[in-house]
């Protein structure tokens, strides 16, 4: 079959690349997965292979549950990443709505300082942000991770999110406030709803960075009680020995979470990145 | 029950003055109609009415009281937008009762005035569906429906029609005539369009680069218009300027409306040839290049064959040709 825009030899040599690229990009994954499910002689004699009856093993998995509170650290992670998810979400469309709906003095300036945070990492401030911690008494609280999350998540937010509230229509907030609507009403009822798929978009991207952090929870939370997965899994790196069926199988655990998420915003999150480009 | 009146009003943003001290009066029941090309100002000043822009400097007095400073909900006035700017997820008698609700108003007053508004623009048989399930007319009337369960002393139009196809433009213009004419409220309609204002208007206000250029009723702008810039905006085609000093004139542009020149093949005013021709059926319009007057429109009653390239004389009536002075104001 050939028609006016396709024709076999670019179609093949097109899924040939795509395909190839896929493979890439999954095979630590799947082998993390796979070695997961091996017992420790099968994950270094045959690394490569899918687990067979021979080396078929649940041993990582057991240890995870049995040993250390594993469930507890889920639950820590899934609680820092909803509530900053939240915050950067909330107070990202609040200013974004501001920066774009009203002439203020210094509107630009305060564009760009918000934005400002995209371009220097959060990380370089973190021996301030330690003492600022310490000072509070917020060290080893969740509190702290959401605070400093929130903050990281932030400019990334308010620069996409102002752009696409710029698309809103100016006459349909107009029409709200002729009719009596108060800003707020105007932001969460009219606004929000309108920029649902880059909120979708702002998510994922906040998300993913928050989940897999290590640097954060080690320096600011790192008592049992608040320990997150990607630093519980540390348990089983050993100076000299190191579990690694306790690794993988943590890790490969810590992997769904994320994975079930973006499958919530993943079709937002299309329309987000294709909206405006076909309309 | 709907007068307004407006006293010096100007309006700048940042150093760009958009509102030149503008002064106005609408009478009660009165049907006005802002025109003007982009960029004039008519809609901040429409904007400036209805509160959702402040004005630098004057008032606005709607039924003797001044609102310059009264949030749009509590001017008492209805707004129909060029976008139609429904409310996505309310279905089209909630987009109708919102204002309403929002004003604490009786349930039963609301589905009473919704029964009334949708009869009229016969918009029944869509009250639960929502504004992406209707074409753009029916949008429309839905803002229009929106506006009148209001029930406002002033009803603002920011060109309601521009976005709808020529069809439907020409319907729903009539359905906004009968409208007046059934409410008998006062309207403020802005419109780049000079026919919307012509068939619309009892009072056109034109305006240009944030000044009012004229008053007056649609024969009254068409048949003694104040000065050049209304002689040009009023009127399609537009009137031809010709330079008073060409022609031996004492004034310095003489304007004629294309309607008012005759053509012979023989002899006349001025000699032209034919430069392009169009044919519209119920009238002609011909491109003559004259020689003492330039390039001019020649617009004939029924049919005319002319070809490009053949000599026609151009005569203007005298009784309905215009003099302007150096300063674009008509010499009397």
């Amino acid at each position: 079959m050939s028609t006016a825009t396709r024709s076999l030899p670019r179609t093949i040599g097109a899924h040939a690349i795509l395909l190839t690229y896929t493979a890439i990009a999954l095979f630590p994954v799947i082998l993390v997965i796979m070695n997961s499910f091996k017992s420790r002689a099968g994950i270094f004699g045959e690394p490569l292979t899918p687990p067979t009856p021979k080396t078929f093993d649940l041993i990582g998995y057991t240890t995870v549950i049995g040993q250390g509170d594993f469930i507890h650290y889920f639950q820590n992670s899934l609680v820092v990443t909803v509530a900053s998810l939240f915050f950067v979400l909330l107070f990202g469309a609040m200013a974004a709505f501001a920066l774009s709906e009203y002439r203020f003095r210094g509107n630009t300036l305060m564009g760009l300082y918000l934005a400002l945070g995209i371009m220097i990492p959060i990380r370089l401030g973190t021996v301030a942000i330690l003492q600022l911690m310490v000072a509070s008494g917020l060290v080893n609280t969740l509190t702290a991770l959401i605070l400093v999350y929130t903050a990281q998540g932030l400019p990334l937010a308010v620069f996409i999110l102002s752009e696409f509230m710029k698309q809103v229509s100016d006459d349909l907030k107009n029409a709200g406030r002729i009719d009596g609507l108060s800003e707020y009403t105007i932001f969460f009822r009219l606004v929000l709803p309108l920029v649902r798929p880059s909120m979708a978009t702002v998510a994922v991207f906040t998300m993913i960075p928050i989940w897999n952090d290590l640097w954060f929870p080690l320096i600011l939370a790192p008592s049992e009680e608040t320990k997150t997965v990607t630093l519980g899994a540390q348990l089983f790196l050993g100076q000299f020995v190191t579990n690694w069926n306790a690794i993988l199988a943590a890790l490969s655990l810590a992997i769904m979470p994320v994975l079930i998420l973006y499958v919530i915003f993943s079709r937002q999150l299309i329309r987000g990145i294709t909206s405006g480009a076909v309309k | 029950m709907g007068s307004l009146k407006i006293e010096n009003v100007k309006k700048a943003f940042g150093p760009v003055e958009v509102l030149k001290g503008i002064n106005l009066e609408v009478t009660d029941g009165e049907f006005v109609v802002f025109v003007g090309p982009s960029g004039c100002g008519k809609s901040t000043l429409l904007r400036v009415i209805a509160g959702l822009e402040d004005s630098t400097s004057g008032r606005v007095v709607i039924d003797g009281e001044d609102v310059s400073v009264t949030p749009p909900a509590k001017r008492g006035i209805a707004m129909v937008f060029q976008t139609y700017a429904l409310y996505p997820h309310l279905t089209v008698k909630n987009n109708m009762g919102l204002g309403l609700k929002q004003a604490s108003t009786p349930a039963a007053e609301i589905d009473r005035r919704i029964g009334i508004a949708s009869s009229m623009l016969s918009l029944e048989p869509y009250l639960e569906r929502r504004p992406a399930e209707l074409s753009g007319g029916q949008r429309q009337r839905v803002a229009i429906g929106r506006a009148v369960v209001r029930e406002p002393k002033l009803f603002l139009f920011d060109e309601p029609l521009s976005n709808l196809d020529a069809a439907l433009r020409v319907n729903t213009r009539l359905e906004i005539a009968q409208l007046h004419r059934r409410l008998k409220a006062t309207m403020i309609y802005v419109t780049h369009d000079q026919v919307e204002a012509m068939t619309l208007a009892d009072k056109i206000v034109v305006l240009n680069a944030g000044k009012i250029e004229q008053i007056g009723g649609p024969m009254q702008l068409y048949n003694s218009p104040a000065n050049e810039f209304v002689a040009g905006f009023i009127g399609s085609p537009k009137m031809n300027f010709i330079d008073g000093a060409r022609l031996g004139e004492t004034a310095n542009t003489i304007g004629v409306r294309p309607e008012h020149l005759t053509v012979d093949p023989k002899s006349g005013a001025w000699k032209g040839t034919v430069v392009h021709a169009e044919h519209l059926g119920a009238d002609t319009n011909l491109y003559l290049d004259c020689e003492k007057a330039g390039l001019i429109t020649v617009r004939i009653f029924g049919v005319y064959n002319a070809e490009p390239g053949a000599t026609l004389y151009a005569t203007p009536d005298p009784a309905k040709t215009y003099r302007f002075g150096a300063d674009g104001k008509v010499l009397k």
